[in-house]
């Protein structure tokens, strides 16, 4: 394009904004450090767009590559380079980074500049997670994003955020401790830690098997895959509603942009071979989490657990080895992105208010709340995956995908149907339908403008997206079909 | 001919009203809220004449829109197919949604959510549009959960009632079960065929009807058949048939207006539409055909019982609505799709007429709902007794009203069919003759006829509804008295053309075809056979219990016991499905998640590695005492163990 290093832009851009932030000093200047924060949010997000405009949807090369010497002793480079696969996530990561700080505004009134600086700092990070094509550099921030997330839990959390924390720092630890050894084992094997190298790399069954799991776990953590998911719940009900929105709609995405990175062209006999594995969890976790969604006394716990049966979805369309699945599952992620981060955002609205979650406490809100009730209605759709709402187009990828491979994996993946409108519908019911429930539902205020702006803002893409989604697919296009290609052929 | 631009404003001017009513609602006003939605609607109906009118020419549309999504080698895309079929649909649609719009302004005058009611039924008259001018199955799945989301919002329109966002909820989880199988069917489509175009698909099926598929190891089914059922249990939840049609009566907790619109006249006829439509589908599998036929019979003859023995004057007509689907799908069964498709105009006629002049009377009522407490009210309301007497002989298939002709074809066609099941679908639906006769009138004579059994303050209180809701029951009544009239078009002849396919061994309407000279020897037919009696058996035995001799109903009520008690319960399929899913799910997501995530994986696994972490480092502990001697002792035995390792190698 112009030239300009656009990926270590967006990626540094952000964490610069973070450090001066840090450097305002106290909350005595908090208005001002609050204009910092959406400047550079803004900023961060601008630099993202040309990505999109300027992205070429024929080709699957790596677009807008940066190469840098960084450890030439060890042959680690600074690689930068994105296509069809991650280039979404960049402007997905920006833009709801803006909405967490609009959302933020006058919520956060304790260490406003960390607050701020730490999501600032996470969002050029993750940026550098989907951007990066060297392992080590892939590994630095994947690994990074956990010291913001762990002091945004741990210091703006609830009464039990220290539990939490820890749960999430350790679980997540532990995972990538695995991948980080079948990474090394990969450098030992192909003397570099280019990721592009490692796709092209002969691997004799037996190691594909073996570093199968080992990136396994770094991922399925993350995901949260079914059975190492139990970390998110506790983390979501007790992170602020900033950083539920970041963990669900970005954070969760790096476990399954793993898959699709290394996992699936690395490793594609092992993929194969171990796809029943892969599916099996999967439905898994639409099933069975979509049963414990169900019985959620908690709202937060509850879309939490509903994220874990909607990344079941992801992980699933990634094995099913076709277009629609793969695709799916990627359409899937950004639409889980904004939805889940509007359910969050929503729960954040009424905590604000009455400091709690649960349902039991709320009944009636759509008395005192009309507005905020409809569009609470609306995403609580998007999330039981109706038409015309993006929730619906990747399950419905990922449904006909499976199709395609067999009629059981599609009933099983169609039971979300039924699981999604039951858990979100039912909660919205308790929570929002009905006779006021009490006076501390009646007092409640409808949503002030700026709590507008940010559900409005989620409320067009959810809509866009459902209503014309080919512009979100029509760039994977290209990256998908190559990996498809490239995962069919046999390495040994 | 018409393009793509006027078939374009036959959907978008009801959703541009129902955008400004609904977003800016409380800046333009309630006179303008209505003004506006009427309007958009009359557009629709207008053009929707006109697309009419122009496919009655011969004229045909099957375009693309635009291209929704690719991926891989499949294209999504939003289009219309214009053919008889869908035009007749935008007509009936449109025409029953503008009069309820109409009929909307006096029903709902008082209420406060009075925009947002109208952008509702606006959207909906949208999503209903979408949905039967698609021409792929993804379009079709849209409208179909669009209408169901909008069917959810107005069933729960008065949210503040614990029995409507219960009833809205149901509604929604019941048509999301048969959604399941409809997506199962879409992706067997896709997965069999390349597409999801309908002519496309059309085209390709005769060459897999014997096509099998094994769902289980070693069984083969035949690919269209369980493509076929798929679809069906999709067709089973929207239009309420047994045994997904428990949602429909409780649907009655929303506004009357959309009960006549949504839960009568257009939305739970989706499922009868859409099987006509793949009727080169259903042609092709005589199996899926007997389920039809077997579950239309049940839902016909089961669910008009029902009606027999309810008193809540909605409730009645909403069994009756069941009853009547039940009638429809029966047609489909029998292959009888043009028969299916002129009852279920006929019968959005006469049910929309019968459920506005129920709502009528429920505003006159001031929403007493219970006919015990009514009686005599034809000397209070003359125009809705009047529309009601239309709907009810129109209803119970009395010469020369619309519903004889579309019932009558219907029976016919079930008496002549060979498909396995057709001689139980025949005894249900002429059975359901007598059935439906006697508790239609049952409901006539008990509110309009008798003593009037209102208290007298209510009495005083009583007087026919304004013209906003009279215009539209008389105007509806028109069709509800004349549409019959067109059987000789609609299904004696090509009125459909290729729009529906019947197979060379179901011609039956074609045989009736043979038979027909005219609606004049058709009645006089008619009125010489079996069902006509029935009927007039039915209203006889209605009028003799209800107004001669009303209290023998109670005692021959009691007789009966407990069976009266099993059908006054709806069989008990609420408790069943309440008890069985509802509370079984519950139960189990409760088990799996104490037991599954919280014992084992945190408890066992996650806090157990933590203690097993904690255990190793405790003993280590023990070591790090802090005191210097056992540091000391620790180095010397290493000292020691260290020279004993250097002097053995």
């Amino acid at each position: 394009m112009n030239g300009l290093p656009l990926l270590s832009i967006s990626i540094w851009l952000p964490i610069a904004f973070g450090l001066i932030l840090l450097a305002t000093g106290g909350d005595s200047r908090a208005s001002v450090q609050r204009w910092i924060a959406l400047a550079g949010a803004i900023a961060g997000f601008a630099v993202t767009i040309p990505l999109y405009a300027g992205f070429d949807g024929q080709t699957s090369e790596m677009q807008f590559s940066e190469f840098q010497r960084w450890m030439p002793g060890l042959d680690i480079n600074y690689h930068l380079g994105i296509d069809g696969i991650s280039m979404l996530f960049l402007l997905l990561n920006s833009f709801i980074t803006i909405l967490i700080v609009v959302a933020g505004w006058t919520v956060v009134e304790k260490r406003v500049a960390q607050y701020y600086a730490a999501f600032l700092m996470l969002s050029g990070m993750l940026n550098g997670v989907f951007s990066a094509l060297d392992a080590v550099l892939f590994y630095v921030f994947f690994e990074a994003t956990l010291i913001p997330m762990f002091i945004i839990i741990g210091i703006w959390g609830g009464p039990n955020r220290v539990y939490a924390a820890l749960k999430f720092f350790l679980y997540t630890l532990f995972g990538s401790l695995l991948m980080l050894v079948a990474f090394l084992y990969l450098y030992n094997k192909s003397g570099s830690f280019e990721i592009l190298d490692w796709h092209r790399l002969p691997l004799p069954l037996g190691a594909q098997f073996a570093l199968f799991f080992g990136l396994l776990f770094g991922f399925a953590v993350k995901v949260p895959m079914w059975p190492v998911h139990t970390w998110l719940p506790d983390a979501h009900t007790e992170a602020p509603t900033g950083g539920s929105v970041v963990l669900a709609a970005i954070l969760l995405k790096l476990g399954a942009y793993g898959f699709v990175r290394f996992t699936l062209p690395i490793l594609p006999d092992a993929s194969r071979e171990l796809a029943w594995l892969m599916v099996s969890l999967s439905l898994i976790a639409v099933v069975y989490v979509g049963l414990v969604t169900l019985v959620q006394a908690d709202m937060k716990r509850l879309i939490a657990y509903s994220s874990i049966a909607h990344m079941g979805f992801v992980t699933l369309g990634f094995f099913l080895f076709n277009a629609l699945g793969v695709e799916g599952a990627l359409v899937q992620m950004i639409s889980h992105g904004f939805i889940s981060g509007a359910m969050f955002l929503c729960v954040g609205v009424m905590y604000d208010r009455l400091h709690t979650r649960m349902i039991a406490d709320y009944g009636g809100v759509v008395n005192s709340m009309p507005r905020f009730a409809a569009f609470m209605m609306l995403f609580a759709m998007a999330n039981s995956g109706l038409p015309a709402t993006s929730g619906f187009v990747g399950e419905f990828m990922v449904i006909m995908g499976a199709m395609q491979v067999s009629f059981w994996i599609a009933f099983l993946a169609a039971t979300t149907l039924i699981f999604g409108a039951a858990y979100s519908l039912w909660m919205y019911k308790r929570v929002i339908f009905g006779p006021v429930a009490n006076d501390a539902v009646r007092g409640l205020r409808d949503l002030n403008a700026r709590e507008f702006l940010v559900l409005a803002l989620l409320a067009v893409a959810v809509l866009y997206m459902g209503i014309y989604p080919a512009p979100f697919t029509d760039v994977m296009h290209a990256s998908v079909d190559d990996l498809l290609r490239h995962v069919a052929r046999p390495k040994w | 001919m018409a393009t793509p631009a006027i078939y374009l404003i036959v959907p978008l001017a009801p959703l541009a009203g129902a955008i400004v009513a609904g977003l800016f609602g409380r800046t333009v006003g309630r006179a303008n809220a209505h003004r506006i939605t009427i309007l958009g609607v009359l557009i629709a109906f207008l053009t929707s004449c006109y697309v009419f009118a122009d496919v009655l020419e011969g004229n045909a549309f099957h375009g693309s829109i635009y291209t929704w999504m690719t991926s891989g080698d499949f294209k999504f895309e939003i289009g219309f197919l214009i053919d008889r079929l869908s035009a007749l649909m935008m007509v009936v649609v449109t025409f029953v949604s503008l009069m309820v719009h109409i009929y909307t302004i006096g029903y709902m005058a008082e209420d406060p959510g009075y925009q947002r009611f109208f952008s509702y039924i606006s959207l909906f008259t949208f999503s209903m549009l979408m949905l039967v001018m698609s021409n792929n199955f993804l379009q079709l799945f849209f409208g179909w959960e669009a209408v169901g989301v909008v069917s959810y919002l107005l069933i729960g329109f008065w949210y503040t009632r614990p029995s409507a966002v219960y009833a809205n909820l149901k509604a929604f989880l019941v048509n999301r079960v048969g959604d399941f199988g409809f997506i199962l069917g879409i992706g067997l489509v896709l997965a069999e065929f390349g597409t999801l175009d309908y002519s496309s698909v059309f085209v390709l099926a005769p060459a897999r009807a014997s096509s099998v598929i094994q769902l289980f190891p070693g069984v083969d089914w035949m690919l269209l058949t369980v493509i076929c059922i798929c679809l069906f249990i999709g067709a089973m939840g929207k239009s309420a048939q047994f045994p997904l049609h428990v949602w429909l009566p409780d649907s009655m907790e929303g506004p009357t207006p959309i009960s006549a619109l949504i839960h009568a006249a257009t939305m739970v006829t989706a499922g009868i539409f859409m099987v006509a439509r793949m009727s080169p589908l259903y042609e092709l599998s005589t199996t899926a055909l007997s389920v039809i036929l077997v579950l239309g019979g049940i839902t016909a003859l089961f669910m008009g019982l029902v009606a027999m023995t309810q008193f809540d004057i909605k409730r009645v007509v909403a069994y009756s609505t069941l009853s009547q689907l039940g009638y429809m799908t029966v047609a489909l069964g029998a292959s009888a799709y043009s028969a299916a498709m002129f009852h279920l105009m006929t019968h959005a006629f006469f049910k929309a007429v019968l459920f506005l002049a129920a709502g009528s009377v429920i505003i006159a009522m001031h929403h007493e709902q219970d006919m015990r407490r009514m009686g005599g009210l034809r000397k209070y309301m003359p125009i809705t007794y009047f529309s009601v007497l239309v709907g009810a002989i129109a209803s119970a298939g009395i010469p020369p009203l619309a519903g004889f002709f579309s019932k009558d074809a219907i029976i016919e066609a079930v008496k002549m069919s060979d498909t396995p099941g057709a001689a139980f679908a025949y005894f249900c639906v002429t059975a359901c003759v007598f059935v439906t006769a006697f508790y239609t009138f049952r409901m006539v004579f008990m509110a309009f006829h008798g003593e009037p059994r209102m208290g007298t303050a209510a009495r005083a209180h009583l007087r026919e509804s304004p013209v906003v809701v009279t215009l539209p029951l008389l105007l509806l009544s028109v069709p509800s008295i004349g549409a019959g009239w067109l059987i000789g078009q609609a299904v004696y002849g090509d009125y459909f053309g290729p729009a529906i396919i019947v197979g060379p061994g179901h011609a039956w309407i074609e045989a009736m075809t043979e038979e027909y000279h005219g609606v004049w020897s058709y009645m006089a037919h008619g009125v010489s056979a079996l069902p006509f009696w029935l009927a007039v058996a039915g209203i006889a035995t209605a009028w003799y219990l209800y107004l001669v001799r009303p209290e023998l109903p109670r005692r021959i009520a009691s007789g009966f016991g407990p069976l009266y008690a099993l059908v006054e319960r709806k069989y008990g399929f609420d408790e069943l499905y309440s008890w069985l899913f509802a509370s079984g799910a519950r139960l189990l997501g409760t088990g799996l998640w104490k037991a599954g995530d919280q014992a084992v994986i945190d408890g066992l696994i996650v806090n157990g590695a933590a203690r097993a972490v904690g255990w190793f480092s405790k003993v280590m502990r023990l070591v790090q005492s802090g005191m210097i001697y056992r540091y000391a002792s620790a180095m010397l035995i290493g000292v020691v163990l260290l020279i004993y390792w250097f002097l053995k190698r």
